[in-house]
């Protein structure tokens, strides 16, 4: 007979389960982008995902620790940093960036659970800071084949135009490979509530104060702020990466906070910075706030502030 | 369930002073007769289940998980009631103060669990008024169904003793909280109560841990107990239907806590069911009655799967507090490999009371025992829900004992 302190039963829930939705949520996303821009595009996301996986099972081998690759998570990293390279990249920024990802981001700090940034956007800004020609050659979908050059619907209206919305929703767009299409991505994340793998506090808080505040900044464009939403990274970025389990407050204000947090940011960035995106570094710049958040935002235990109507006629009657 | 051919009563509560045995080996006992009894307030004199002979007092394994001093009676079958098992013809004209003297006299107790007597609870501190009693019928953990069978079965039972202890507490509203997944207790008493305005049936949602004091007040009177305080904060009383039952069969019949509901199921018991037992019933007897242990039985526990104890052997026996006898198997009872946590929160969102299981458990490895304090370990109910959440199979609850435990050692504030 066993004996062992209580619960003694648990839900069959596992990392691995949550790490295996989250790679079945973004499939659509990475179908549409393949169907977009070819198959450098499938090459990219295969070497970037293999990478991963590599870099955590070499390091997890040299370093004697018990073998983490089973947890999915590797791949996820690697899945999400392929999604945000363009398509025209050379196979060699998928390696490098995954793995500086994997071994610097992630397994450094202690490996899962531990990093303190998201591994694939960190991953990704160190790209964009060493190769920035690479990093914004953008392949336009419809026009002939290998044509490179093209402005991403971002710089497009920074320099003044509102693409098609339709467009922007399904993909037919340029941009990075896995963030073209809301409406793939958006089908994920369904999949991922349903799940109970996610929740809307961050997303939601996200894309609404990107809204909102776009719209304030166009002087209520409605089309303008629509078009901001469904561009560039955002949904992908609200729906996977600023609610990155471990490096977003664990607490239900401060995922709002995180979310808001990242909204201002991003519209900041967008409007006023030298970068026509600026969802990545957002996100990265609220990692590093999510400590502070989470201290500041601890919930009230039940009883800590005296709800209590009865208790406080009570009071009066005494004084 | 027949009565057993040995019981064995212990003389420890789960919660109270250890009792003095009142007989030794050899004597003759009857049933329903004081076998044990404690001069401390918090505490409850036990009798007898059974008629019978003494024929050992000596430790024996205790369902709160160590080994205590118990009483061990060889059934006669007899069945013979001692003189002070008398039915009471005018309860009605009892005094308030000499309801609660019954009420301690026969030794009435918590039956959700925690075996905390039921004088001490009925007895409101100077100070603190009471205005509402809450029956407590939304069964506390999952698996256990002995509540709700004894509201189908004891519904007038139960609203007799709603009433006795609305006099004991010189109060004019009650509730009986029921989880809405129960519709035909809530029918049963419902119907039982029909004719006393006093007393409302309140479904209640569906959830865990809904039967817990501080939720059931929440939910029922939208009050919050005070961290670190006693429902009677809140103005409520909060008592399990099998208690209140109970306190009917001590005050109309005489006769003390001397059987008791017991659900028997879990995947290692062949065929699940609830029993009505004798209080110190062997576990094994119980789980024999339901067809007997599958051969892939690995873990036996007193209470439910959430909260309940593990136990070493099936010689427990059953107590007041035994709301159910669990056998797990072994797919159910293995321990799981422990993983870092990802902070993913799913035990935050879970926690019914606010506190940060996981900030509290991280807080723990480090050995720092103020942290644990800040994010409010002291405030845990241990209802194990951060546990079954957590996707990395951490022990987070294990930790928060211990921040518990050291905390107050160090006397941290």
């Amino acid at each position: 007979m066993y004996v062992s302190p209580s619960p003694h039963i648990r839900a069959g829930t596992s990392i691995r389960r949550i790490m295996l939705d989250v790679v079945l949520a973004l499939l659509p996303a990475c179908a549409v982008g393949v169907v977009m821009f070819g198959w450098n595009a499938l090459l990219l996301l295969c070497i970037s995902v293999l990478t991963a996986v590599v870099t955590e099972a070499v390091i997890t081998r040299l370093l004697r620790k018990p073998a983490s690759v089973g947890d999915l998570s590797a791949v996820v990293t690697g899945l999400l940093l392929g999604m945000n390279l363009p398509a025209t990249a050379p196979w060699w920024v998928a390696v490098v960036g995954s793995a500086f990802a994997i071994a610097i981001v992630k397994m450094a700090f202690g490996g899962i659970g531990c990093n303190f940034l998201n591994p694939a956007l960190a991953g990704r800004a160190v790209l964009l800071a060493c190769w920035p020609a690479i990093m914004t050659a953008w392949k336009d979908p419809f026009a002939a084949v290998d044509a490179v050059a093209s402005a991403t619907p971002l710089a497009a209206m920074k320099a003044g135009e509102i693409p098609d919305l339709l467009n922007l929703f399904l993909g037919k767009t340029g941009g990075c490979i896995g963030e073209v299409s809301a409406a793939a991505l958006l089908l994920g994340a369904a999949y991922l509530l349903l799940r109970g793998v996610i929740n809307l506090r961050i997303p939601l808080s996200y894309i609404l104060t990107v809204f909102v505040f776009t719209l304030a900044v166009s002087r209520f464009n409605l089309t303008y702020a629509v078009a901001q939403l469904l561009s560039g990274g955002l949904i992908l970025g609200a729906f996977y990466m600023a609610n990155d389990y471990t490096t977003s407050p664990i607490t239900p204000l401060g995922q709002i906070v995180m979310g808001i947090g990242c909204g201002l940011l991003t519209v900041i960035i967008r409007q006023w910075g030298g970068y026509p995106e600026g969802v990545s570094y957002s996100i990265l710049l609220m990692n590093l706030a999510g400590p502070l958040i989470e201290r500041a935002t601890r919930p009230l235990v039940l009883g800590e502030k005296m709800k209590n109507p009865f208790k406080k006629k009570e009071a009066g009657k005494n004084a | 369930m027949p009565a057993p051919q040995f019981v064995v009563i212990p003389m420890a509560r789960v919660t109270g002073a250890p009792l003095e045995p009142l007989v030794k080996k050899g004597d003759h006992v009857k049933l329903g007769q004081k076998i044990g009894e404690s001069a401390a307030f918090v505490s409850a004199p036990i009798h007898s289940s059974v008629s019978g002979t003494v024929t050992a007092v000596e430790a024996r394994p205790h369902p709160g998980g160590r080994t205590a001093m118990a009483v061990v009676i060889e059934n006669d079958g007899l069945d013979e009631k001692d003189e002070s098992v008398r039915p009471c013809e005018n309860f009605d004209a009892l005094t308030p103060a000499e309801l609660l003297a019954i009420v301690k006299d026969k030794g009435v107790v918590g039956m959700g669990g925690a075996t905390f007597p039921t004088h001490v609870k009925l007895s409101i501190p100077k100070g603190k008024t009471v205005d509402t009693l809450i029956a407590n019928g939304a069964e506390c953990e999952p698996y256990l169904t002995a509540d709700h069978r004894l509201m189908l079965e004891k519904s007038g039972d139960i609203v007799k003793g709603i009433q006795i202890v609305l006099k004991i507490l010189g109060i004019e509203r009650a509730f009986i909280g029921i989880e809405a997944n129960k519709p035909d207790a809530i029918r049963a008493m419902r119907a039982a109560c029909a004719q006393d305005s006093r007393i409302q049936v309140a479904p209640l949602k569906v959830k865990y841990p809904q039967g817990s004091e501080k939720q059931l007040i929440t939910a029922l009177l939208h009050r919050e107990v005070p961290s670190g305080g006693l429902p009677a904060d809140a103005g409520a009383v909060v008592s399990n239907v099998g208690t209140l039952a109970a306190i009917r069969d001590a005050v109309v019949d005489g006769m003390p806590v001397v059987r008791r509901v017991v659900t028997v199921s879990g995947n290692g018991v062949k065929e699940p069911g609830n029993l009505l037992a004798r209080i110190g019933t062997p576990f094994q007897v119980c789980i024999d009655a339901c067809g007997g242990m599958t051969p892939d039985a690995r873990k036996i526990i007193n209470g439910g799967p959430m909260m309940g104890t593990s136990l070493p052997s099936p010689d427990t026996p059953v107590i007041a507090g035994t709301s159910g006898i669990l056998v797990l198997s072994e797919a159910q009872a293995a321990i799981p490999r422990e993983i870092s946590c990802i902070r993913c929160g799913k035990c935050v969102d879970a926690c019914p009371i606010g506190v940060l299981p996981t900030a509290v458990a991280e807080a723990v490895d480090r050995g720092d025992y103020q942290s644990a304090l800040r994010y409010r370990a002291m405030d845990c109910i241990e209802c194990g829900s951060c546990v079954y959440v957590c996707p990395a199979k951490r022990h987070i609850l294990q930790k928060i004992r211990l921040a518990k435990q050291t905390i107050r050692q160090k006397g941290l504030k």
